[in-house]
């Protein structure tokens, strides 16, 4: 048998069901591992002794009935955990204990996984590099300089380090599928109102949502399935019969419509990348797949509409970050000057840059040139792909314009930072499932993805496509373990 | 016919513009977006859920019955029901606003325009709704416990509230008192609001403007915030129509602004210019979807609205041949009313009517009760009633009836059984005893019949002495007319 730490989160779940290996062996694996792990700061927070104590009250009473039975399992910050700190990598809650649980992780552990710890990303999952982080930039494990990609980079940068089996992310504009991409991992953004909000540190309400990152397709179906969930506390969530996402799972696309939106092409786009994209439907044709072009002709304005709506929001989201009730806070002369001293000193230059572009698109006077334009251009966004689904039944596109980036690059010029985004965003903007699969490596030895868009809860589909596509395109990537100390 | 309210100054005639913006908490066991429990006075911060006190990650999620209640609310303002609206976010930083924003209805509410119909001295008045939508209430700062920190109370964070905004179709502070005294008849009718200003239950906005008589143009308006009894309402408005008439005639101009009423000081003062006016920056919230309902759905609310005052009025008009005033008095307060319909069930409405309206409800006003802490209770007064009416007690005994009763809500009958004071009605009886009367009193009945008619009054009182007020006065006055012809 490999490695506990090279197997696949579906391989662990069998290896432990059939008793080859226990929870505890399996945690203390990547306890381990994680402990010689420190140069790449994925992790805000460990809980190594309580899992392990959990890893061997499962084994001494094991129920294998679970769909993650005893599986160690490290999670994004962003999530909510009882009694675990959870700070979204903010200065301003970087004293926060929560005393309730996310309905996501809630699902988790009701099947099984057993926390791991608490994933680095950028604050309030603003940021397309894990820079933004109060706990400083998390490293890439395929380079030393390199960004593992945000926000949920610490998420990425450990599951491409193997510092955990399995994980889960967040995506608003990009945040699970870009790092994926950059880390030759698996990201899966579901449709909007698959997984629950309820317990998740709030950054833009109508775009975030929570899902698996992994190193197989199989493993994202998986724990797809164990996270989705309709969610009676959160007003958005959708009531739909959930699939089982991993059973049904199918190499069978024969006849299946993908469409190619010739607006992805971007200018400057990287040979590499074209490559890749046609690659890519080489793949789907030999499954028996039909590549249609087809337009989205509002491609264009996707970036600016989601940097006018996504802040709009956060800025309203994080206006309870105050000082008053928890968290962080600067003592101040009045309320006023305690508002304005805790918020300075709470929260870094990102967030507070999209609170202030946030603000000024909701202000009186500006609201119908920019918040309420947005909205419209967003529903003329949807409507793209509502018509487009008409004739095709997945989208597929690059995930990123360009493979991983190193660390400053891009720090000090937000605009380039946030084209990062432009093929990922317009997903977001209409609520759409998308997923990132490793596709090949750029002239550097950097990964690329390549991202399969899908109808309104229609998950099984574009695993489906993954799955077909992963067998063809055999991605064989090992990360050097230069960053490991004893 | 009342006058109009007008505010004269140097022989000029100015007319009093004023809206209501009122803000009625829905009655519910729980708040609007969360499950905590709405019970006023309880310690502070007891009342408090995660999504109350706005806990990172926490979700407003929408409390149905709040809806309904809005709903019955705008079918009692007579006013169109919105089948879609929207919860928006209005962004401010305060203590108390835990989330930063309150959840409130702006472009889309969820009732649009409807009326009240007011009833005044000089007729009745129709007041328009502009329109009626749900909000959060805010939680309380205490600035007045520790003298250096300000303590804030959540208790009340999250309480749904239906705002009210009324055209700017009242004219004087009288009309003012009527319409609140309506809304809050109408609320307790539907049971969607108790209307207890002392709990905070009913507070208002109040914008107020002025004009010379006749003209058609509004007057710029100041608004005064938060004012939480009637009566400083009207205090205020008389303060600050005057304030402005002054301005006015000094030459000078009003500025739009919201002021605040100094209950102490009796007057109004600025409390932020237009200039200083928050930008909201108002926007729909994510976190809840737009409030969606069928025709259906507002239908079946519909079935379930009792009969509100207007309709109830009518009918103690037309089935009991009661005054517009008595029906008014009686149908105004829903426990009233039913207090009333209880009592002549059994007893004879005219009679019922004046009791209730007189001796009870000064008897509750000298005790200061609502008539549900009455201590004589309907069933009782209906047996008074009943004994007035049948003759068994006279009026004047049933007012010393009443008032044992008021100390122990006793049967009437055993009272009147206990203290003989049943009426005395038997002719012969009555006679004996009127026959004494006459003969202790010759020189009387000689003056009386040499014309000094005057005295017949004498001869009734003193039989009534005698029979220690118990003999049926109007036997009294027969059997006398015959003996003194």
């Amino acid at each position: 048998m490999s490695n506990i730490i090279d197997l696949s989160l579906a391989e662990l779940v069998s290896n432990i069901k059939n008793k080859k290996i226990s929870s505890f062996e399996t945690t203390t694996a990547f306890v381990d591992r994680s402990k010689k792990s420190k140069k790449l700061n994925s992790y805000n927070e460990d809980t190594f002794e309580i899992a392990l104590e959990k890893a061997k009250q499962f084994d001494s009473n094991p129920d294998f009935n679970k769909k993650l039975p005893g599986i160690p399992m490290a999670v994004k910050d962003l999530f909510c955990t009882k009694n675990i700190k959870t700070t979204a990598s903010s200065k301003i809650l970087n004293n926060f204990i929560p005393t309730y649980e996310s309905t996501v992780t809630d699902n988790l552990w009701n099947d099984g996984a057993i926390l791991l710890g608490k994933l680095n990303c950028d604050e309030f999952a603003m940021g397309s590099s894990n820079e933004t982080s109060y706990f400083g930039n998390v490293i890439s494990p395929i380079d030393k300089d390199l960004v593992p990609g945000g926000s949920s980079g610490g998420s990425a940068s450990a599951l491409a380090a193997k510092l955990t089996p399995a994980t889960i992310g967040t995506d608003t504009g990009g945040s699970i599928r870009q790092p994926a991409s950059f880390t030759g991992t698996v990201g899966l953004k579901p449709t909007y109102g698959s997984c629950s909000r309820y317990g998740i540190v709030a950054f833009a309400s109508s775009l975030d949502q929570a899902g698996p990152m992994t190193k197989n397709v199989e493993d994202a179906a998986l724990l797809l399935e164990v996270m989705s969930s309709f969610d009676n506390k959160d007003s958005t969530s959708v009531d739909f019969k959930r699939p089982f996402y991993s059973k049904d799972l199918s190499k069978n696309i024969k006849g299946k419509k993908i469409g190619i939106p010739k607006e992805y092409r971007v200018d400057g786009m990287s040979q590499e990348i074209e490559k890749l994209w046609d690659d890519g439907k080489k793949y789907l044709k030999d499954c028996g797949a039909e590549i249609i072009d087809v337009s989205l002709p509002h491609t264009k304005f996707a970036l600016p509409t989601y940097y006018i709506v996504a802040p709009a929001e956060a800025s309203s989201n994080l206006a309870r970050y105050d000082g008053v009730k928890y968290g962080f806070r600067t003592d101040g002369d009045n309320l006023i000057d305690m508002y304005e001293k805790t918020r300075s000193a709470g929260f870094g230059d990102e967030v507070k840059r999209r609170i202030m572009i946030g603000t000024y698109v909701l202000s009186s006077g500006y609201y119908d040139a920019y918040y309420l334009k947005a909205q419209k251009v967003r529903r003329l966004i949807k409507n793209d792909f509502n018509n487009v689904f008409q004739k095709v039944d997945a989208i597929l596109t690059p995930s990123t314009p360009s493979s991983a980036f190193k660390i400053g690059d891009k720090s000090n010029d937000p605009v380039s930072m946030y084209l990062n985004d432009i093929f990922t965003v317009p997903v977001n903007l209409a609520g759409l499932p998308g997923i990132s699969i490793p596709a090949g490596l750029d002239k550097k030895g950097y990964p690329l993805g390549l991202q399969i868009i899908g109808k309104s809860f229609d998950e099984q589909n574009i695993l489906n496509i993954a799955y077909s596509m992963e067998d063809k395109i055999n991605f064989k990537f090992n990360v050097k373990e230069w960053w490991m100390n004893d | 016919m009342t006058k109009d309210y007008l505010i004269e100054r140097n022989g000029k005639k100015y007319e009093v513009i004023i809206g209501l913006e009122v803000h009625a908490q829905v009655l519910s066991e729980s708040k609007l977006f969360s499950s905590s429990p709405t019970k006023f006075g309880s310690e502070p911060n007891t009342q408090v859920s995660l999504v109350d006190a706005a806990f990172p990650g926490m979700l407003p999620v929408i409390n149905e019955f709040c809806i309904k209640q809005a709903i019955k609310t705008g079918i009692g303002l007579n006013a169109k029901i919105n089948n879609k609206s929207i919860f928006d976010r209005k962004n401010y930083f305060y203590a108390d606003l835990p989330q930063g924003y309150q959840i409130s209805q702006y472009k889309d509410p969820i009732v649009g325009e409807g009326s009240v119909v007011l009833d005044l001295s000089s007729g009745t008045k129709t007041v328009g709704i502009e329109r009626l939508h749900l909000e959060q209430d805010a939680g309380k700062s205490i600035h007045d416990i520790d003298p250096k920190n300000t303590l804030v109370d959540l208790n009340r964070s999250g309480v749904a509230l239906m705002e009210i905004v009324s055209k700017p179709d009242l004219r004087s502070p009288e009309e003012v008192n009527v319409y609140i005294k309506k809304l809050r008849s109408i609320m307790r009718y539907l049971g969607t609001c108790d209307g207890n200003m002392q709990e905070g239950s009913l507070r208002a906005d109040v914008n107020v403007s002025v004009r010379k008589q006749g003209e058609d143009k509004y007057g710029t308006r100041c608004e005064i915030k938060n004012v939480n009894s009637i009566k400083f309402m009207q205090m205020a408005i008389e303060h600050e129509a005057n304030r402005q008439v002054d301005i006015l005639e000094e030459g000078g101009k009003i500025e739009q602004e919201t002021r605040l009423f100094d209950t102490k000081k009796n007057e109004t003062r600025s409390m932020r210019s237009k200039e200083d006016a928050h930008d909201y920056r108002y926007f729909p919230d994510p976190d809840l979807l737009p409030l969606e309902f069928t025709n259906d759905y507002i239908e079946n609310i519909k079935k379930e609205i009792p009969e509100l005052p207007d309709q109830k009025k009518s009918r103690f008009i037309e089935k009991f041949k009661l005054s517009h005033y008595e029906a008014n008095i009686l149908v105004s307060d829903l426990d009233t009313s039913k207090y009333f319909e209880d009592v002549i069930q059994n007893s004879d409405v005219k009679l019922s009517s004046n009791w209730i309206t007189g001796e009870l409800f000064a008897l509750l006003n000298e005790r200061n009760l609502e008539i549900t802490e009455s201590p004589i209770s309907s069933k009782n007064l209906s047996k008074l009633i009943n004994l007035i009416k049948d003759g068994t007690i006279s009026g004047k005994i049933a007012k010393s009836v009443f008032e044992i009763m008021a100390d122990g809500d006793q049967n009437p009958i055993d009272i009147v059984k206990e203290k003989d004071l049943k009426q005395q009605s038997d002719p012969r009886e009555l006679e004996k005893l009127i026959d004494k009367v006459i003969n202790e009193n010759q020189d009387k009945v000689k003056e009386y019949k040499s014309g000094k008619e005057k005295l017949f009054s004498f001869f009734v009182g003193q039989s009534m002495k005698v029979s220690g007020g118990k003999a049926n006065p109007r036997l009294v006055n027969e059997i006398l007319k015959n003996k003194l012809k």
